[in-house]
């Protein structure tokens, strides 16, 4: 793969990679930190409208921050890999708009349902829960079409729309996690109900991903069927699979541990699942390296001019630094279980 | 022709995208701070109604940023999907001014907006005010940045082209271009008038529904005193911009002043309409030699008319008009705010200092006329500087993006929909909270829940409500 690179001992030959690897951290970081709060507002047309106000309190520090996540990871393609930005966004044109809809119809009913009259609440709620879904599905939709490499075609468009249903499961899946973290009670044994279900629609989603990615494209299969890289990749679908095991005792166990009162082990369905999603992302870094869009562009012919990339990398790295330690600090504020948001 | 229409409606739908984005951090940026003052002025003097104040501006605030946020998601996609050739030729340039911002302000005010917001019971007095600082304080740093990147492309200094791609020779001179600190002073004044009029607009409708505890005049006062001082400084900051846009971008400027024929002793145009096809303005009212008065410092000083940007100057009628709305609105924020603050002054004693009804209901229908002037004022400068997208280094058309016109047309009517319904929505519910406020002078926490709905808040005995 390295092939393709220039003279990595050049500044044009690593920082290239350095940024891939912030920008795919930092779209980590939101698939799983927005991702819980997507989940959640997906979640939440099958709850009471008790439950509903609990459950955006259990997101309501957080969802903002999490969101710029997203316009940091797009932020450095945007700004150094802006070669590959207008071919990647001019393809996702449509899934991206509608993604940006959902976004914007969620974040802002996230304030509207509890400030416009009490009679429209049904509606902010109903808005709340389809701008969740409808983001969510986009982001699924537009992971397929980077697997596909933006192909256009009829079968291609079907991929990426079960990647979609896929991923709005797997973000369920966090979200519930995250709710029997953060809830109590009723709500709590709810989430864990939830949380069943998610999990079998995630770990089809995950096996027909893996089933239909090699055979979608030449250039992933045999990066991964070919002698000795399936022995060393081996690992990552088998500890996909313990993980899956590991969610799904959990799951059967926490009803009664948590009827007794015993929050032992609330933890186990949310860090498994952000552990699948971790190896999941591992998976797809390895199978798409070094391309930005399969086969036409990488990082290296993406990539904007050394000095512009050295003067971000020298800001990124005095700044990030201090941004992962107050988020830290944000979420040791509103540690524990959720209370309701008072201004 | 369809590669027309494709670049028309991508215009448009940016235009869309921006001017409904530039409405909440305008309002976010000062609000932020006229938050800070109240959490201040509670801290120092343990008067209730500073805290009310507060607790009551900052739902509004919390309202605005969610807006601000969403769209300005939705702008940092646009920038790709329409405008793919900007980054691919500045993107040396504007993508580490981007990405500054996103780093050293987007970040810091999302996260801390959490603390600012929930998390008064969770810490410390004095954490929550450091929470409000630094949200304060990241907004302003974002507008520094974008306006930093925005005067850059309006007044490009510091770079040069190699291979078709700009490339910085000094950093220095890319941020304080040469139209960046006018610029600055001028849009953080605009917030700052915004915020001004919103706060006393809103406070004004809450005395008229008989609303008039401390809390409110408070607010009336914050409002009223701070646009009646920053209207002032914004004429002499908005004149001194005018001079820096006729040094550097003469175009715009003949097209705001709608002049056709370099001249000299031009007159300054009151009224008029500028016929792009004939090169003159019919029906002109104008007062003889008075632009040249105030651009050169003297009555026969030379003004370069249109006639010399053949070709590559902006259109001129909706640069001439957006400019003539904009100083009107300022003229008349000036006459309000000081009347206003006539009938308020300090050295009044007794029911002598009161808002007289009339006024206040001005006050009321000018709640928003920030938003007017502003955006009038971005579409001068903005419209003002095509048809070049970086002045003389790349212009929109060169930038446009192929995406199919019909693709562009379908989101751009569910974005103009959304943005519609969006824009109905906020400013119903600032003044649906203005109504459902509950009386002042109640002690801190109780009854303030934002949740499960604020409609609960108990109606103050004989407050008469519509």
């Amino acid at each position: 793969m390295l092939d393709l690179a220039p003279d990595l001992t050049q500044a044009a030959g690593w920082m290239p990679i350095v940024f891939l690897v912030v920008m795919g951290l930092a779209m980590l970081a939101y698939v799983i930190l927005d991702g819980y709060d997507l989940g959640v507002g997906v979640l939440m047309r099958r709850a009471s409208d008790d439950d509903k106000d609990t459950m955006i309190a259990s997101i309501g520090p957080f969802w903002d921050a999490n969101e710029t996540w997203l316009v940091l990871g797009v932020g450095i393609l945007l700004t150094v890999f802006p070669m590959a930005h207008g071919v990647i966004l001019g393809a996702l044109y449509l899934p991206v708009a509608f993604m940006l809809i959902g976004l914007t119809l969620r974040g802002v009913a996230f304030d509207f349902r509890v400030k416009a009259r009490a009679a429209h609440k049904p509606l902010w709620n109903r808005l709340f829960y389809t701008g969740s879904l409808l983001a969510s599905w986009s982001q699924g939709y537009m992971l397929g079409s980077l697997i596909t490499g933006f192909a256009d075609t009829w079968w291609t468009m079907v991929f990426n729309a079960v990647i979609g249903l896929a991923l709005v499961a797997a973000y369920c899946l966090l979200g519930a996690g995250w709710l029997i973290i953060k809830s109590e009670g009723a709500l709590q044994l709810q989430a864990v109900r939830w949380a069943r279900a998610s999990l079998l629609f995630t770990m089809a989603g995950v096996a027909a991903i893996s089933i239909a990615t090699p055979l979608i494209s030449q250039r992933i299969f045999e990066k991964w069927f070919s002698f000795p890289n399936i022995v060393l990749l081996l690992p990552i679908p088998a500890a996909t699979a313990v993980l899956f095991a590991i969610i799904f005792r959990s799951l059967q166990r926490l009803p009664v541990r948590l009827g007794q009162g015993n929050e032992y082990g609330a933890w186990v369905p949310f860090g498994a699942t952000v552990g699948v999603f971790l190896l999941a992302f591992y998976g797809l870094a390895y199978s798409l390296f070094p391309w930005l869009v399969i086969d036409r562009i990488t990082i290296w012919q993406a990539a904007t001019a050394p000095e512009a990339m050295g003067v971000i990398l020298v800001g990124a790295l005095v700044v990030l630094p201090m941004i992962i330690g107050y988020t830290v600090f944000a979420y040791r504020v509103f540690w524990g279980k959720s209370t309701a948001l008072k201004y | 022709m369809d590669g027309f229409d494709a670049f028309l409606l991508a215009r448009i739908q940016f235009a869309a995208n921006i001017t409904f984005h530039i409405l909440f951090p305008t309002i976010s940026i000062s609000l932020a701070w006229v938050l800070l003052f109240f959490k201040l002025r509670f801290v120092k003097t343990g008067q209730q109604h500073w805290m009310d104040a507060y607790q009551f501006w900052v739902k509004i605030f919390a309202l605005t940023f969610a807006l601000g946020v969403v769209s300005g998601i939705t702008m940092s996609f646009q920038f790709g999907t329409n405008w793919p050739g900007y980054m691919e030729k500045v993107g040396n340039i504007a993508g580490p001014l981007l990405a500054y911002e996103v780093l050293t302000a987007f970040f810091l005010e999302a996260t801390m907006l959490g603390v600012m917001l929930f998390g008064r019971e969770r810490v410390s007095e004095t954490l929550h005010t450091v929470a409000t600082l630094l949200v304060a304080g990241g907004t302003t740093l974002s507008a520094f940045w974008i306006l930093a990147l925005n005067s850059w492309m309006q007044t490009p200094a510091g770079f040069e082209m190699i291979n078709g791609q700009a490339h910085v020779t000094s950093w220095f001179e890319v941020i304080f271009n040469p139209s960046f600190p006018y610029r600055m002073v001028h849009m953080l004044l605009a917030s700052g008038l915004t915020v001004a009029f919103l706060v006393a607009g809103i406070s004004a409708y809450r005395w008229l529904r008989k609303d008039r505890g401390a809390e409110v005049m408070a607010s009336l006062k914050t409002g009223v005193y701070t646009a009646a001082l920053l209207i002032p400084l914004q004429i002499i900051a908005g004149d001194l911009h005018g001079l820096n846009t006729l040094e550097h971008q003469p175009a715009k400027l003949a097209a705001m002043e709608g002049i056709w024929k370099t001249e000299k002793g031009a007159p300054a145009v009151l009224f008029a309409l500028p016929d792009e096809k004939a090169k003159e303005n019919r029906y002109e009212i104008a007062i003889p030699k008075l632009a040249s008065l105030y651009l050169t410092h003297s009555l026969d000083g030379e003004i370069k008319g249109l006639d010399q940007f053949e070709g590559k100057h902006p259109p001129v009628a909706p640069v001439f008009w957006a400019f003539r709305i904009m100083v009107g609105m300022g003229l008349l924020m000036l006459a309000v705010s000081w009347a206003a603050t006539w009938q308020l002054a300090p050295w009044k004693k007794g029911t002598e200092r009161n808002l007289r009804p009339w006024h206040a209901k001005l006050l009321v229908a000018m709640t928003f006329a920030g938003w007017v002037a502003l955006i009038a004022g971005w579409y001068v400068t903005e419209i003002g500087r095509q048809p070049w997208l970086v002045t003389g280094v790349l212009t929109a058309a060169e930038a446009a993006s192929s995406v199919p016109a019909p693709r562009i047309a379908l989101t751009l009517s569910l974005y103009l929909t959304l943005y519609a319904a969006l824009i109905v929505a906020y400013i119903s519910v600032v003044f649906y909270l203005a109504r459902h406020r509950k009386h002042a002078d109640k002690p801190f926490g109780t009854g303030l829940e934002d949740t499960p709905n604020p409609v609960t808040y108990p109606q103050q005995e004989g407050a008469p409500h519509a």
